[in-house]
């Protein structure tokens, strides 16, 4: 049976990632886990200088899902390369490194110094609902990079000039045809796009008459996204011929197969992580099961195996 | 930490929406020291999502008829604590623990601890009290502890029985004089330090609703004896991943989960 998959240059022994800011630099899941079971691990976003974050409130749970406004903390790029890398390094599975700038610059320098320190692929993370500030060619007001194809483009471009390791573009559902920006991804060079990332939200407590969130928004992820996320993830998978991972709500086995089946190479586990951490593992087990019971050889035949009506 | 599906050994009623539940959980109860916390996932489906977090009420470490237990003691607030509530003797509760870090104690320069409680925030007091007896049998045989509970009104005070069992001089505030002292149970701690020869060998350890840690703070503070707070904040992993329960301190922000939930009040801006 054969679970494993490529995204560009990067091989991966099963179609499961750990999703960017859910599971934080590995290292905090190493009790909990066997982290070399996982198909990838993305770390949490990388900035060229250290981020501070918003302030808290940073998290409220809604309906089937939560809310978050983390804003990229982090302790910036030459922090992490010292800090974070060497441990991900010695893992028996691949280290996906999530990147965020505010500029095409930032995202191209970022590129550079992860691919001397020796990684092997990066996700650009083109959608954070927290941070408001970019600088770009085509985009002057306040805008996320995933919701102007144009500014997608550019950004993949300069990395992909920078780099050779394998490029993941990481868009926002907050947009009206993310099928459009996914090609501008693919055709700027990414080798694959990951999708979605959080839906731009909000909660209001009405004793108080304030926003849950201290940044007053934060992005919307858990179950109670995933049939849009699926929706989209179909659509893309139909519109690019680069490899397509679907995120948004996997809680188990069968979530997951419903990406794969809609079109998606692989998958990202991300808001489970926190209410069991072994859902990534359990949802790589459930796979398998799926395809003994179902004599299916390779994962390959899944990926996009959706029977419409006609046939 | 572990992960790890425990018996429910004992789910009681205690007064009102209080409640106590045993897990017989003896990995974590070697491992556990006062002020850390356990998250719990309380229902298998998808509401409520996320995990919540727990004090360490109180260990029972292994002995000839004891597995090794722990306690906690919890409000019904919500649609979690409900669930909870209503789980029996024998079904299995999914925790992560022992999680955060917890109070520094014995202090052999200030031996006097006073423990500060209000409402629930006496959960993770009564497991620093009955440790920092067993340190004061052994080792700082002079220390005596004063423990403080405020609540709103009488019958919403907890643990009274358990700090005095420990022969602990405890100290009651209720917002409305239906017991003890009228006030906050700030006021009482302003009190005590103002009529105590010990001040300056005391510290503080306290737990409690926000506003009054500000004021166990800003008391500590003017009279220049250190304190412990612990801390609550919104929490999705508590294992130090998601940074969702950041605080501010004079270094920046800090994991309530992993520098904390037990913060010096010297390193935090309230």
């Amino acid at each position: 049976m054969k679970t494993s998959v490529f995204l560009g240059s990067v091989r991966l022994k099963n179609p499961v990632l750990a999703a960017s800011g859910t599971f934080g630099y590995a290292e905090e899941f190493k009790d909990l886990v066997k982290l070399d079971a996982l198909g990838a691990i993305l770390t949490k976003t990388i900035t060229l200088k250290p981020c501070k974050g918003n302030p808290p409130p940073r998290i409220v749970e809604t309906p089937s899902g939560m809310l978050n406004s983390i804003g990229l903390e982090n302790d910036g790029v030459k922090n992490f390369i010292a800090e974070k890398l060497p441990y991900l390094k010695k893992l028996k599975t691949q280290t996906i490194v999530s990147i965020a700038g505010d500029s095409t610059e930032d995202y191209a320098e970022l590129a550079k110094r992860l691919n001397d320190a020796g990684v092997s692929a990066l996700e650009l993370n083109l959608s954070c609902p927290n941070i408001k500030v970019l600088k770009s060619q085509s985009i002057k007001e306040s805008k996320l990079i995933s919701q102007n194809a144009k500014a997608t483009y550019e950004v993949v471009k300069a990395v992909r000039k920078s780099t050779k390791v394998a490029i993941i573009a990481k868009l926002t559902p907050n947009v009206t045809d993310i099928s459009l920006i996914a090609q501008a991804a693919e055709d700027a060079g990414a080798d694959s796009v990951s999708l979605v990332n959080t839906f731009l939200a909000m909660s209001i407590d009405v004793n108080t008459r304030r926003p849950r969130l201290g940044n007053i928004t934060g992005g919307l992820s858990g179950p109670a996204i995933k049939p849009i996320a699926l929706r989209m993830v179909w659509e893309t998978a139909k519109a690019v011929k680069i490899p397509v991972i679907g995120i948004g709500g996997i809680m188990a086995a069968d979530d997951a197969l419903e990406f794969i089946i809609a079109g998606a190479t692989a998958v990202e586990v991300g808001t489970a992580n926190f209410i069991n951490p072994r859902a990534g593992i359990e949802i790589i087990d459930g796979i398998k099961d799926y395809m003994r019971k179902n004599k299916i050889k390779d994962i390959k035949e899944l990926v996009g195996s959706l029977k419409t009506w006609q046939n | 930490m572990l992960c790890v599906k425990v018996k429910i050994i004992s789910n009681k009623k205690i007064s009102q929406k209080y409640f106590k539940i045993g897990l017989e959980a003896p990995a974590i109860a070697k491992e556990a020291l006062p002020g850390q916390f356990i998250m719990a996932r309380l229902n298998n489906g998808y509401e409520p999502l996320l995990r919540r977090p727990f004090s360490i009420h109180r260990v029972k470490g292994q002995g000839l008829r004891v597995k090794g237990e722990i306690e906690i003691l919890y409000e019904v607030v919500g649609e979690g604590t409900e669930i909870l509530s209503q789980k029996k003797y024998g079904e299995y509760l999914d925790i992560i623990g022992p999680l955060g870090k917890g109070f520094d104690y014995p202090l052999p320069l200030t031996p006097y601890p006073l423990l500060v409680a209000g409402g629930m925030g006496v959960a993770p007091l009564v497991f620093l009290a009955e440790e920092i007896k067993k340190c004061q049998s052994v080792k700082v045989s002079k220390c005596q502890t004063l423990v403080l509970i405020g609540a709103r009104t009488e019958n919403q005070i907890l643990c009274e029985k358990e700090f005095k069992n420990l022969g602990y001089n405890v100290k009651i505030a209720t917002d409305d004089g239906s017991h003890g002292f009228k006030g906050r149970v700030t006021e009482l701690l302003e009190k005590h330090l103002r009529s105590t020869k010990h001040e300056a060998r005391s510290t503080i350890y306290a737990c409690g609703p926000k506003p009054m840690l500000k004021e166990v703070a800003k008391i500590s503070f003017e009279h220049k004896i250190p304190a412990q707070i612990s801390l609550e904040e919104y929490m999705a992993c508590g294992i130090g991943a998601c940074l969702g329960c950041a605080v501010e301190t004079k270094s920046g922000y800090q994991r309530v989960c992993r520098e904390g939930p037990v913060f010096d009040t010297k390193e935090l801006l309230l």
